[in-house]
């Protein structure tokens, strides 16, 4: 029998499947552009067959054969259970408190899992500007749990964002309550550097996993908020099966792999 | 109505300066992008665009001095490329004004419109800057009538006492769609995804369809479940086959890879875009000519979709 974890295998694929495992069997699933499609299908075709891919354009339970390059993508029609539109997604789905866990990403993320998808710097003169909410802030009010993806640097995890496309936890434990969010949360933010979850008291993120070849304290350092990392371990490897299944079957044209 | 069907430049001639305009699709999917060039041909100014998810639609818009304001949730071509390169330089330069919202706060500022009414309530947008933020000055808003007289407002359920977030209708002059089939007397056929389009279409004062295909009415009416938009709310309907082209139509044709490279990378640059301008809009006399000058058949036959899965499964996506 060949050997359970893989010696061989990039960033972004320890991320897809960082991203696969956060999905349970049967979850509704609400993923966007990008690793969160790499993970959903990861997910589809490895632990949870029957997890439902819902993409906010239109589709539920897309049975992809090929990896989209947009949640408005015509793959996405593939043997789904229903194609509609925006509205009948965000409202009788979203809403409706039918989502178990959406997937965002964004240029900043701060301690308490906001995120910044709109500008850098003062809103009416930004010194960057980005493509905007999207579907990312109703996600993140709406869905029972989100987990959300981040390319791990200083300056894109800093104390407070510059501007909330997507609300976290707000400010701690009451944040979303008092901001009238009545459910919902960052579960997780898998970064290029490992995995951060949040505290269930004070809601700041702190270090849960630190990838293969790094250590907490180097993870740490390269963090613009003070990031706890007591208890921290290694990120759970990446198995063969999951990498063959990535490389062969989920992107073999190497859409979002390099 | 035989009156209903008319030429592209025709029906972009219909369109003011100043216009409030809502277009269909979805990031790489479904744009009138056959409309958008003539738009640009015809130098329309000042136009205040609608959207959810607008892509390169709305990027080369905005590059080309259309556009004054706009009010949308996103703006990209997804993996083909991250927030058009036009856009973003015209925020960062101050030279349009903007509001952003969520998708699914503006599809429901769409939905308003189409059903009727002043406004919808949401639970989305809480807790967030696109709340606390306004994008408009107040000079603005209080300079046109039509820009509705606040981003939002909040209120409490008489019913159950929550907070809930109110969106206001868009009434636009124009919405412009592209759909795959149109009957005879004017009915809208959808096939697949129908994004914000119904709800964009039936809010707007007047609709403009633009078509792959126009077919016999009754070939539609002998579906009549499958059809989204009824005859008397289409006021125009023109033919133009790969109307969207370089965005992807489902069960007809597929996005254009070459097409989005070319146009990102030349976005980049003020003077390599306006050669592109030159090139693909105002270069070209008409759409048909546009086909032409990226490549007529040759590049279009390698985006046609398989009958099955409406798209091509072998196109190659990454150049």
């Amino acid at each position: 029998m060949s050997q359970k974890y893989s010696e061989d295998y990039t960033l972004t694929e320890l991320m897809a499947v960082s991203a696969a495992r956060e999905i349970k069997d049967k979850e509704i699933v609400f993923a966007g552009t990008g690793l969160p499609m790499l993970g959903s299908m990861l997910a589809q075709h490895t632990h949870a067959p029957k997890c439902v891919i819902i993409f906010e354009a239109g589709t539920v339970d897309s049975q992809l054969a090929h990896l989209p390059m947009s949640v408005g993508d015509s793959r996405a029609m593939r043997l789904a259970s229903t194609a509609a539109g925006l509205f009948e997604i965000f409202t009788t789905i979203l809403q409706a408190g039918h989502v178990d866990v959406g997937f965002l990403s964004g240029a900043q993320i701060d301690a308490y899992g906001n995120i910044n998808a709109t500008s850098i710097g003062d809103y009416h003169r930004p010194a960057v500007r980005f493509t905007g909410s999207g579907g990312s802030g109703d996600i993140a009010c709406l869905s029972k749990r989100t987990v959300i993806m981040a390319r791990h640097e200083k300056r894109r995890l800093p104390e407070r964002v510059d501007y909330v496309t997507s609300p976290g936890w707000i400010d701690g434990p009451e944040g979303r309550k008092r901001s009238n969010l009545d459910w919902g949360g960052p579960a997780a933010i898998v970064t290029t550097m490992g995995i951060l979850r949040f505290d269930d008291k004070t809601r700041r993120a702190y270090l849960a996993s630190y990838h293969p070849g790094l250590t907490p304290e180097g993870v740490r350092d390269n963090t613009g908020f003070e990031l706890g990392i007591t208890g921290a371990t290694e990120t759970e490897r990446p198995t063969t099966e999951e990498i063959r299944m990535l490389r062969d079957v989920v992107d073999p044209e190497r859409i979002f792999l390099q | 109505m035989p009156e209903k069907f008319t030429s592209l430049q025709e029906a972009v001639s219909m369109v003011p300066d100043g216009a409030h305009i809502a277009f269909g699709g979805f990031t790489v999917q479904r744009h009138p992008m056959a409309f958008i060039y003539e738009l640009i041909r015809q130098k329309k100014r000042n136009l205040h665009v609608y959207g959810h998810s607008p892509g390169g639609d709305l990027d080369i818009l905005i590059g080309a001095g259309c556009v004054s304001r706009i009010e949308i949730a996103y703006e990209a071509d997804e993996a083909f490329g991250t927030i058009g390169p036009r856009m973003r330089r015209a925020i960062e330069r101050g030279t349009i004004e903007w509001e952003d919202y969520s998708n699914f706060g503006m599809v429901l500022r769409f939905s308003a419109g189409a059903l009727g009414l002043p406004f919808l309530p949401t639970k989305t947008m809480f807790g967030s800057d696109l709340l606390k933020r306004e994008g408009f000055p107040q000079s603005s808003r209080a300079g046109d009538p039509k820009i509705a007289s606040a981003k939002y407002h909040t209120m409490e359920c008489p019913f159950t006492h929550e907070n809930l977030v109110l969106v206001p209708a868009i009434k636009a002059d124009f919405c412009v769609l592209h759909a795959q089939q149109v009957g005879s007397d004017g009915t809208v056929r959808i096939h697949g995804q129908s994004f914000g389009d119904v709800q964009e279409a039936l809010g707007a004062r007047t609709l403009i369809v633009t078509c792959e295909e126009i077919v016999d009415a009754n070939q539609l009416r002998a579906e009549p479940e499958r059809n989204q938009i009824p005859f008397f709310r289409v006021h125009h309907v023109v033919h133009v086959p790969y109307g969207a082209h370089p965005s992807a139509c489902y069960k007809c044709y597929d996005y254009d890879p070459e097409q989005l490279a070319i146009y990102h990378e030349r976005a980049k640059d003020d003077k390599t875009f306006k050669s592109y301008l030159d090139e693909f809009v105002h270069g070209v006399k008409d759409h048909k000519a546009y086909l032409e000058r990226i490549g007529g058949a040759k590049r279009l036959d390698k985006l046609t979709a398989d009958a099955t899965l409406g798209y091509n499964p072998t196109l190659k996506r990454r150049l």
